[in-house]
C-alpha cells in the first residue's frame, strides 16, 4: 500500500560564513527518510536543534530540500505546478508551537476559518460560515466566539483555533510542530486529547514533532528519533519505548521523566552534540556514547532493520546491554501521572465547553 | 538613580502630554492656515503696493510688507499651502514606491532583496539635499519637480523601514501557516504582512514630513525649488537677505513659520512613536 | 576581519551606482550648456564645433562609458565656463569645506556631550527637560534661518564677526577664525541637537548596566562614575551617530556655504547649477557623494573596532 506521505533522502543545508575562505555548509537535515500512513501518527523526537522542525517545514513544502523526494499518495510533490501545489497545500496542513504567533492579531476568527475554505473553493460563503461554526464546536470552542480577535483567547484556546484552521480545508495530514510544548501541563493534556479525538473522527494523519517523550508515547503509533540531522532509530511506539536499540534513544528515555530533554539536566547525556558544520566520519553520537568502540569513529552506521519494523543506526543494536527498568515505566512517575491528568482533563474539558 | 519617585513620573507624563498637545496644535494651525489662508487675509499674496514697501508690522499689515509692498502675513499663509502640499505629496509618493519595494524585498528575500536594496543603497549614498539638488537641476526647478525630488530622497528610507518590519512579521508562525494553507504571496503580503508591519512605517512617514518641509524650504531658498511668483517660506527668506539691515521682520516671520511647522511635525512624530512602539 | 572586508567590498557597487546615477541625472539637464556658454546669437558652426568638442552628439551610454573611463584615471572633464579641470576645482573647494566641517563638529561636540551627560545623570530634572526641548528645537531649526539671524545679530548689529567670505588659515589665522565662526555655529547647532539626544540615550543605557551599579555600590562618587566609567562606554554609539552626521554635513554645507559665500564644495555645486556648467555639477555632486560613502564606511569600521562585541565576532 502506498503511504500517505513518503519522504526519501531529504537533505537540507544552510551556508554559514565562518571567517576566511569558503562558507561552510550546515546540514540541518541529512539524508532523512520517513513516511506516514493514513489515520496514523508518526512522532519525530529529538533535542532542540536536531533538525526536526526543518524536516517539518520541508514536508510542508515551505522550504525546498537540497535533494531528496517527497511523495503524497505516490505523486511527486517536488514537481508540482501552481494548481498541484495548491492541492498539496489543502491536503497537508500545519499547527505551530507558539500560540501567540500562530494567529494574525488583526484577523477575526471567522475570517481565519472561512478564508481557507473559500481559497480552495470547498464551498460558498454561507456554507463556509456554517462549517466554521461547526469547527469551533469540534475543537471545543463555541460558534459565538467567531467574532472575536485572537487576543481575546488564552494560549490553549488559540492552539485549538490553529487546529480548527488546519482542519478547515479537510486535510489528510497535519504536521504538528511542538503544538503543546508552549502550553501549561493541564492545557497540554486537553489539546493532546483533542488531537486524538479528531484523528478518531476524521481519520486525519499526524506528524507530531516533539521533544516531549511522555506526550509522544501517549499519542504516536510510530516514533522516529533524530540526532544531529539524521534519524538514528525508528520503531512502533511500544517497541521503541520497551526495547530501544540505539544508545541515544536510551539516553533520551532515561532523561525523560525530568519533564523535558535538556542537555544540562541529565546524567547520561554528557558533552555536546557534534558541530553540524563538520560532517565527521563515523557515528555522530560517538563522542557522547557510553558504548563507543573504535569502529564507531571510523565509519558511519547506516539505518538498518533490527527486526521487521524496527530500524536502528547503531553497529551494536542487537548486542547492547539489557535495558534496566526505565524510570518512566514505573507507576507513579510523572509520565503516567500526566496520562491520568489527561483523563481528568478530558472530563473537565466537556464541563468547560458547557460553561462557555 | 534607579527608581524615580512617583511624582517624577507624573511630571514626566504631564510634560509629555502637554508636549504632544503642543505638537498637535502646531500641526493643526498649519493645516488650518493652508486651508483657510486666503479667507483669513485681506490681501492677495502677490498684490504689490508701492505706497507701502518695506512697511514694519502695523494694524494694516500685521507682519509688515516686503520690498514690493506685498503683505507678509498673506504670503506666509499662502506659503503654508505650498509647504504642506510638498510635504504630504512627496512623503505620500515615497510611501507609494518605498512601501511595495520594502515589502517585496523583505518578504521574498534572496536575490530580489539584494538587487532592490542595492538600488536603495545607491540613493541613500547621496546626502539628501544634494540628490534633491541634482534632480531639480536635471528636471528643472518647479513645484512638481520639487515634489519628485523629495519623494525620491525619501523612498529608500521608507523602503528600509518597511523591509525590516516585513522580515520581522514574515518570520511569524501565522504567516507560515498562511503559506501552508496555500494563499498566494500577494495575498499574504497585502493581507497578513502589510497591516502588521505598518505602524513603524507610519511613524517614519510622519518624521519624514518634517524633514521634507525643511528640504523644500532649502530648495526654494537656493532658488532651485518652487519658482516665483508662488510664495514659499524659503524664497521669502532668500529675498529677506537683501533687506536684512532695513526690514528684520522679513527674516523673522517666514523663518519662524518653518521652525514652528517642523517642530510641530517632529513632536507629533515622536508622540506617535511613543504610542505605537512600546519598546522605546 | 571578514566583516571588515565584506563591508569595504560592499562599497564598490554603491560607488558604481553613484557614477551611473550622477551621470544620467546631469545629462538630463534641459537647456543646452553650449547655448549657455556662447549666448543666443552664436553661429551654428561655432555651436556644432563645441558640441563635437564635448561629444554631446553621441548616445548616452557611449558618453557614459567614455566619461567613466576618464573618471578612472582621475579626469572629471573641464568646466564649460572657466575651462579649468573639474578635478582641481573640486579638490580646491574641498579644503574650505573640510575646515568648516571639522569646526562644526567641534562646536557640536562641545555643546552636545556635556548637555547629554548632564541630562542623563539628572534624569527627569528641570535640566533634563530643558535639554530635550532644546534638542528638539535644534532639530527643527532651518539652518539658513539660523544663519540669517546670526548674521543679523553678530555681524550687522554687533559687528563681531564678518557676515561672509573665507580667509585661508595660513595667511591670517585670526581672520580665518573670525570668518569660520558663524558658518561653523550654523552647522554645529544642527548636529548638536541629535548628538545630544543620542548621548542622553546611550548614557541612560550604560548607567543602568550592572557594572555601573557595581561601581556605585563600591562607593565610587557618582560624578566620577558618570564622567569616567559611563561616558567612555556611552561614546561608542555616539561615535557612530557623529560619523553619520559628518556625512550628512556634505548636504548641509550646500545651504550654509551659499549663505556665507564660503568657497567650498556646496557653493561650487550651487553656482555650477545656476551656470549650467554640468561637468562641474557632476564632478561636485559625485565628489560629495563619494566622500559621504567613505565617511560612512570609516564610521562603520571605527565602530567595529570600538565595540568589543563586534570585534570578537569579526
Amino acid at each position: 500500500m502506498t503511504p500517505l506521505l513518503a519522504a526519501e533522502n531529504l537533505v537540507k543545508s544552510f551556508s554559514v560564513s565562518t571567517g576566511w575562505g569558503k562558507p561552510k555548509r550546515f546540514y540541518a537535515v541529512d539524508t532523512v527518510s520517513i513516511s506516514v500512513e493514513r489515520g496514523r501518527t508518526l512522532a519525530v523526537v529529538g533535542e532542540s536543534g536536531c533538525g526536526k522542525s526543518t524536516v517539518g517545514s520541508l514536508l510542508l513544502r515551505l522550504q525546498d530540500p537540497d535533494s531528496g523526494s517527497i511523495r503524497l499518495d505516490g505523486e511527486d510533490a517536488m514537481a508540482l505546478d501552481s494548481n498541484g501545489l495548491r492541492r498539496f497545500r489543502r491536503r497537508v496542513q500545519v499547527v505551530f508551537q507558539d500560540p501567540f504567533a500562530s494567529l494574525d492579531p488583526r484577523e477575526r476568527i471567522r475570517e481565519v476559518l472561512v478564508r481557507p475554505m473559500l481559497l480552495h473553493r470547498l464551498c460558498d460563503r454561507p456554507e463556509a460560515l456554517k462549517r466554521a461554526a461547526a469547527l469551533m464546536e469540534a475543537v471545543g470552542l463555541s460558534a459565538e466566539q467567531l467574532d472575536r480577535f485572537p487576543h481575546q483567547f488564552s494560549g490553549g484556546q488559540r492552539q485549538r483555533i490553529a487546529i480548527a484552521r488546519a482542519l478547515s480545508v479537510q486535510p489528510d495530514l497535519i504536521i504538528c510542530d511542538e503544538p503543546v510544548s508552549a502550553l501549561d501541563v493541564s492545557v497540554q493534556a486537553q489539546v493532546v486529547n483533542l488531537l486524538q479525538d479528531l484523528q478518531r473522527d476524521t481519520g486525519v494523519a499526524f506528524i507530531f514533532i516533539s521533544h516531549d517523550l511522555a506526550v509522544v508515547r501517549h499519542l504516536a503509533h510510530d516514533v522516529a528519533v533524530m540526532y544531529s540531522g539524521r534519524i538514528v532509530e525508528q520503531a512502533p511506539t511500544r517497541e521503541l519505548f520497551d526495547n530501544p536499540r540505539h544508545p541515544y534513544t536510551r539516553a533520551l528515555l532515561a532523561a525523560a521523566p525530568r519533564v523535558e530533554i535538556q542537555r544540562k539536566s541529565h546524567v547520561l547525556l554528557t558533552g555536546e552534540p557534534p558541530d553540524p558544520t563538520n560532517r565527521i566520519a563515523g557515528c555522530r553520537f560517538a563522542a557522547r556514547c557510553p558504548y563507543v568502540q573504535d569502529r564507531c569513529t571510523q565509519e558511519e552506521p547506516p539505518l538498518v532493520p533490527v527486526n521487521a519494523a524496527h530500524l536502528s543506526a547503531c553497529f551494536f543494536a542487537t548486542t547492547l546491554p539489557q535495558v534496566e527498568t526505565l524510570p518512566d515505566t514505573l507507576p507513579g512517575t510523572s509520565a503516567s501521572a500526566r496520562m491520568a491528568a489527561y483523563r481528568r482533563a478530558r472530563d473537565r474539558q466537556t464541563q468547560q465547553a458547557e460553561d462557555i | 538613580m534607579t527608581t524615580a519617585p512617583a511624582s517624577h513620573s507624573l511630571i514626566r507624563r504631564l510634560v509629555e502630554d502637554s508636549r504632544s498637545a503642543f505638537g498637535m496644535a502646531l500641526v493643526s494651525i498649519l493645516v488650518l492656515a493652508a486651508v483657510f489662508g486666503p479667507v483669513l487675509s485681506s490681501y492677495a499674496p502677490d498684490a504689490a503696493d508701492f505706497m507701502a514697501t518695506l512697511a514694519p508690522p502695523s494694524a494694516d499689515h500685521f507682519l509688515g510688507t516686503d520690498d514690493l509692498g506685498r503683505d507678509v502675513l498673506s504670503r506666509i499663509l499662502s506659503g503654508a499651502r505650498v509647504s504642506l502640499l510638498v510635504g504630504v505629496i512627496s512623503v505620500g509618493g515615497a510611501v507609494l514606491f518605498g512601501l511595495p519595494i520594502g515589502l517585496v524585498a523583505g518578504y521574498l528575500g534572496g536575490r530580489t532583496d539584494a538587487v532592490l536594496m542595492r538600488c536603495m543603497d545607491v540613493l541613500l549614498a547621496f546626502p539628501g539635499i544634494l540628490l534633491a539638488l541634482g534632480i531639480t537641476a536635471a528636471l528643472g526647478a518647479s513645484l512638481t519637480n520639487t515634489i519628485i525630488a523629495i519623494a525620491v530622497i525619501n523612498t529608500p528610507t521608507i523602503a528600509r523601514v518597511t523591509r525590516a518590519q516585513t522580515m520581522l512579521v514574515s518570520s511569524l508562525d501565522y504567516v507560515k501557516a498562511n503559506r501552508a494553507l496555500g494563499f498566494s504571496n500577494l495575498t499574504i503580503m497585502t493581507r497578513s504582512v502589510l497591516p502588521n508591519a505598518l505602524s513603524p512605517v507610519l511613524v517614519q512617514a510622519s518624521l519624514l514630513l518634517a524633514s521634507s518641509i525643511i528640504t523644500e524650504s532649502y530648495l526654494s531658498f537656493l532658488g532651485l525649488g518652487v519658482q516665483p511668483p508662488t510664495p514659499t517660506w524659503g524664497s521669502m527668506l532668500r529675498d529677506a537677505i537683501s533687506f536684512i539691515d532695513q526690514a528684520t521682520w522679513l527674516a523673522w516671520f517666514p523663518g519662524a513659520a518653518i521652525f514652528l511647522t517642523v517642530l510641530g511635525f517632529n513632536i507629533f512624530g515622536d508622540g506617535l512613536r511613543d504610542r505605537l512602539d512600546p519598546r522605546d | 576581519m571578514k566583516l571588515i572586508v565584506t563591508r569595504v567590498l560592499s562599497v564598490i557597487p554603491v560607488l558604481f551606482g553613484l557614477c551611473v546615477l550622477s551621470y544620467t541625472l546631469l545629462a538630463m539637464i534641459p537647456g543646452d550648456p553650449i547655448t549657455a556658454m556662447l549666448g543666443m546669437d552664436a553661429t551654428p558652426e561655432a555651436i556644432a564645433a563645441l558640441r563635437a568638442k564635448f561629444a554631446l552628439d553621441e548616445p548616452l551610454p557611449l558618453r557614459f562609458i567614455s566619461w567613466f573611463g576618464h573618471l578612472l584615471i582621475g579626469d572629471l572633464g573641464r568646466s564649460i565656463q572657466s575651462g579649468r579641470p573639474v578635478l582641481s576645482m573640486v579638490m580646491t573647494a574641498m579644503v574650505p569645506t573640510m575646515q568648516l566641517g571639522l569646526a562644526a563638529l567641534l562646536i557640536s561636540l562641545v555643546i552636545a556631550i556635556p548637555a547629554g551627560v548632564i541630562s542623563a545623570a539628572r534624569r527627569n530634572s528641570v535640566a533634563d527637560y530643558s535639554v530635550s526641548l532644546i534638542s528638539l528645537a535644534g532639530l527643527s531649526l532651518p539652518s539658513f534661518w539660523l544663519a540669517i539671524l546670526l548674521v543679523l545679530f553678530l555681524s550687522i548689529r554687533l559687528q563681531i564677526f564678518p557676515s561672509s567670505g573665507y580667509v585661508p588659515i595660513g595667511e591670517d589665522p585670526v581672520g580665518a577664525l573670525r570668518h569660520i565662526t558663524l558658518p561653523a555655529i550654523t552647522l554645529g547647532v544642527a548636529m548638536a541637537a541629535s548628538t545630544m539626544r543620542m548621548t542622553r540615550a546611550a548614557m541612560l543605557d550604560v548607567l543602568n548596566a550592572d557594572y555601573i551599579r557595581t561601581a556605585r555600590a563600591k562607593g565610587l562618587p557618582f560624578r566620577r562614575v558618570v564622567w569616567k566609567h559611563a561616558l567612555r562606554n556611552a561614546l561608542i554609539p555616539v561615535t557612530t551617530l557623529v560619523g553619520l552626521q559628518l556625512g550628512q554635513l556634505m548636504g548641509g554645507v550646500v545651504v550654509t556655504e551659499t549663505v556665507f559665500a564660503w568657497p567650498g564644495i556646496g557653493k561650487l555645486t550651487v553656482d555650477a547649477i545656476f551656470a549650467r556648467d554640468y561637468p562641474v555639477v557632476q564632478g561636485a555632486i559625485l565628489a560629495s557623494a563619494v566622500l559621504f560613502v567613505f565617511i560612512n564606511l570609516a564610521t562603520d569600521l571605527l565602530y567595529a573596532t570600538l565595540d568589543p562585541r563586534l570585534r570578537k565576532r569579526a
